[in-house]
């Protein structure tokens, strides 16, 4: 997968989230970051490779299994002037930390009336296809959604990705970043060699059309790309919408584009049961609702465990062929 | 690191030689089993990735051959010897590893899932110690419904790093339930030599709680079978949990995946397991020594359960996936 119109420097997204942490560590000495097997490892999908020779294992720092453990340690230190970024190996382990990021980092800022912050980024992974069964699957981004107090990030492109980690770790909130595990090494894209950053809080239009909007987070923005392509063909331009952030959403941008295409699917790897899908659907219902012709439909994860056999987990997650029949019968090209 | 030591005085075991021949044919299955798998991964037969327990076999079947089918065992992602050591038949294990439909779990769980409740097997485990309370649990169902069942619980030394096991031990110590810890220490978690992520003693973490805990060779599996006899013999009788620990080595890589492996482990550490303190070997030699096997016997064992592992391969190759509405199934009960 690579997205089009690029020209310049491409690298995979994995290596834009690791650029992004060097040259954070490297600006700023009060960052590090601490995680299972994340130094010489490199972590297990070997993204973080090579950091720890240059910033040493005091700065990536490898922890044993206690994810609620460190991941509390990083609450305390980011509210007593370090900046950790936390990486949890699969997300499915939000299970085990969320006390620390829901009951302790969302909240103190608030509770203490603005006197306290927690500084802090988790790191974590999303995303099926793997053959890594129910526990080492799932999509859990709406979890962190639904908690006031938390930021949450979900990039689709490399260039996404390491403009939005740098104002992650500059940022005074605890920020999620969900990274789809299946596209560190898939994804390549056009970075910049000199420094950028990206505001959290703006979405980006990544295909523009004129006749359905499809609104789609992380590794869903290519299956609503080859969706549009195959759209083309049959005379529906689809216009492709990445929120890019889910917490703070940059609602204006959604409306704006379905007011222009009157017609929306939205798309998510989450599960679809009170998911993040069912959140972008309402706010489309809500704010542009006389410009639609059709109903806002949307496409999750099936309501199920992710399974194992690849003959049932490819059925799980939304893809391009899905999108595409949808998309026609909402534009009445049955 | 944890040094295991060779025991100069080996005392004369009380096991007989059936048994002994029966517990050489679980861990050769087990053997068998994963290199089998290990092949299925690198000629890409099956999906995903799987983490190998060979140079493990004499805790799984030392411990398992001490209980019966209706006491519980709880697995870890590194569980396929566990699960056959319990009774697991290879060709439902196969099956399932491939995602077929004739698998334990009908392909939904896959190698870190398996689970069955004939034999006993509550499940693998994906998540490090996520088994521990779970365990318990069916200890406490045990004490409570009276039906004499004990728990046993294995784990790597990895799982010391998570809160819930010793929320667990105390819970089981405090209400004397017939659990049995077992904790795996094969000196890595994943990439990491245990030395960096565990500080003190393991054993001591146990007896905080009071709980009874023993120290094992891992690699001999008469040692870990008289231990757990006398182990499961007290939770049965009432006298509470235990805590075994056991000093082995995985031989492969964290997973199948795991090839270049001399950043975190020297070559040199691995053949040293391999070579001088293998629990296949160990107990050949110690069989052959007493004069109760030779070679013979082996290569006949050896043999029958390499063609029940060819069989069940073909078994589970050929066998269907399930079909598309599988899916949806199982969601709820
Ligand atoms: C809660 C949790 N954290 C992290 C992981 C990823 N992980 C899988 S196996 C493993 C290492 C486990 O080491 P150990 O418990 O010693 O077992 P071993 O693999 O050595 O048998 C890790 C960190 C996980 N599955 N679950």
């Amino acid at each position: 997968m690579s997205m089009p119109n690029t020209n310049g420097r491409e690298i995979f997204f994995g290596d834009a989230i690791k650029e992004a942490l060097a040259e954070e560590l490297r600006r700023d000495p009060t960052v590090f970051m601490l995680g299972e097997d994340i130094a010489e490892a490199g972590t297990t999908f070997k993204v973080l490779n090579g950091l720890v020779d240059e910033f040493g294992k005091d700065r990536i720092l490898d922890t044993p299994i206690s994810e609620p453990g460190f991941t509390g340690l990083a609450v305390g230190a980011a509210m007593t002037g370090l900046r950790p970024v936390v990486d949890i190996m699969f997300g499915d382990f939000s299970g085990l930390i969320m006390d620390q990021v829901a009951n302790q980092a969302a909240k103190i800022h608030y509770m203490s009336g603005g006197k306290l912050k927690v500084p802090m980024v988790l790191r974590t992974t999303m995303g099926a296809g793997r053959r890594s069964a129910a526990q080492h699957s799932q999509s859990l981004h709406a979890w962190y959604s639904h908690i006031p107090g938390l930021k949450v990030v979900v990039p689709a492109t490399p260039y996404d990705a390491k403009g939005l980690m740098k104002s992650a770790i500059r940022d005074d909130n605890p920020v999620v970043i969900l990274e789809d595990k299946m596209m560190y090494k898939t994804v390549k894209g056009y970075v910049p060699e000199e420094e950028y950053v990206i505001p959290i809080g703006v979405a980006d239009v990544k295909r523009e059309g004129s006749d359905i909007t499809l609104i789609a987070t992380s590794s869903m923005v290519y299956v609503a790309l080859d969706a549009a392509k195959m759209l083309e063909e049959v005379g529906i331009n689809a216009e492709v919408v990445d929120p890019r952030t889910l917490v703070p959403l940059d609602k204006q941008t959604l409306v704006e584009s379905v007011k222009k295409t009157s017609r929306a699917i939205v798309i998510d790897e989450g599960y679809e049961q009170y998911g993040v899908t069912a959140e972008l659907a309402s706010v489309i219902a809500d704010e542009a609702f006389y410009y639609l012709d059709a109903p806002v439909k949307r496409m999750g994860a099936m309501n199920v465990p992710i399974p194992f056999s690849p003959a049932l987990e490819d059925l799980t997650i939304p893809n391009a062929k899905g999108v595409f029949e949808m998309a026609k019968s909402l534009c009445n090209k049955l | 690191m944890a040094q295991v030591k060779a025991k100069k005085s080996e005392s004369t075991s009380n096991i007989d030689r059936e048994q002994l021949l029966h517990m050489y044919e679980q861990m050769f299955k087990i053997r068998a089993f994963e290199e089998q798998v290990n092949e299925l991964y690198q000629s890409a037969k099956m999906p995903g990735l799987a983490h190998l327990y060979i140079g493990e076999e004499a805790i799984a079947v030392g411990m398992c051959e001490a209980l019966t089918k209706e006491d519980y065992i709880t697995s870890t992602h590194r569980g396929h010897g566990h699960c056959l050591a319990k009774g697991a038949s290879i060709d439902k294990m196969f099956a399932e590893l491939l995602g077929k439909d004739a698998g334990y779990c009908h392909g939904k769980g896959g190698s870190m899932h398996i689970a069955d409740q004939d034999t006993g097997n509550l499940g693998a485990n994906a998540i490090v110690g996520g088994s521990s309370a779970i365990a318990t649990g069916a200890a406490f169902s045990s004490k409570r419904l009276g039906n004499g069942r004990v728990a046993v619980c294995f784990f790597g030394e990895g799982a010391l790093g998570q809160g819930l096991v010793y929320e667990s031990m105390n819970m089981a110590q405090l209400w004397k339930l017939p659990v049995i810890y077992v904790c795996e220490n094969n000196l890595y978690n994943e990439y990491t030599h245990h030395s960096e992520s565990t500080a003190g003693s393991m054993k001591a973490r146990a007896e905080a709680f009071g709980i009874m805990a023993v120290e094992v060779d891992g690699q001999n599996v008469r040692e870990v079978h008289e231990t757990a006899i006398k182990l499961v013999e007290r939770a049965r009788k009432g006298e509470g949990p235990a805590f075994m620990l056991c000093n082995t080595y995985r031989y492969h890589g964290h997973h199948v995946g795991d090839i270049a492996r001399e950043y975190y482990r020297p070559k040199e550490e691995e053949l040293k397991w391999k070579n001088d303190n293998d629990p296949l070997k160990n107990l050949s030699s110690w069989l052959t020594e007493n004069g109760l096997a030779d070679a013979g016997i082996f290569e006949q064992i050896e043999s029958a359960v390499s063609k029940e592992v060819e069989e069940a391969v073909t078994f589970a190759l050929n066998a269907p996936f399930p079909a598309p509405e599988e899916v949806t199934k199982h969601v709820y009960a």
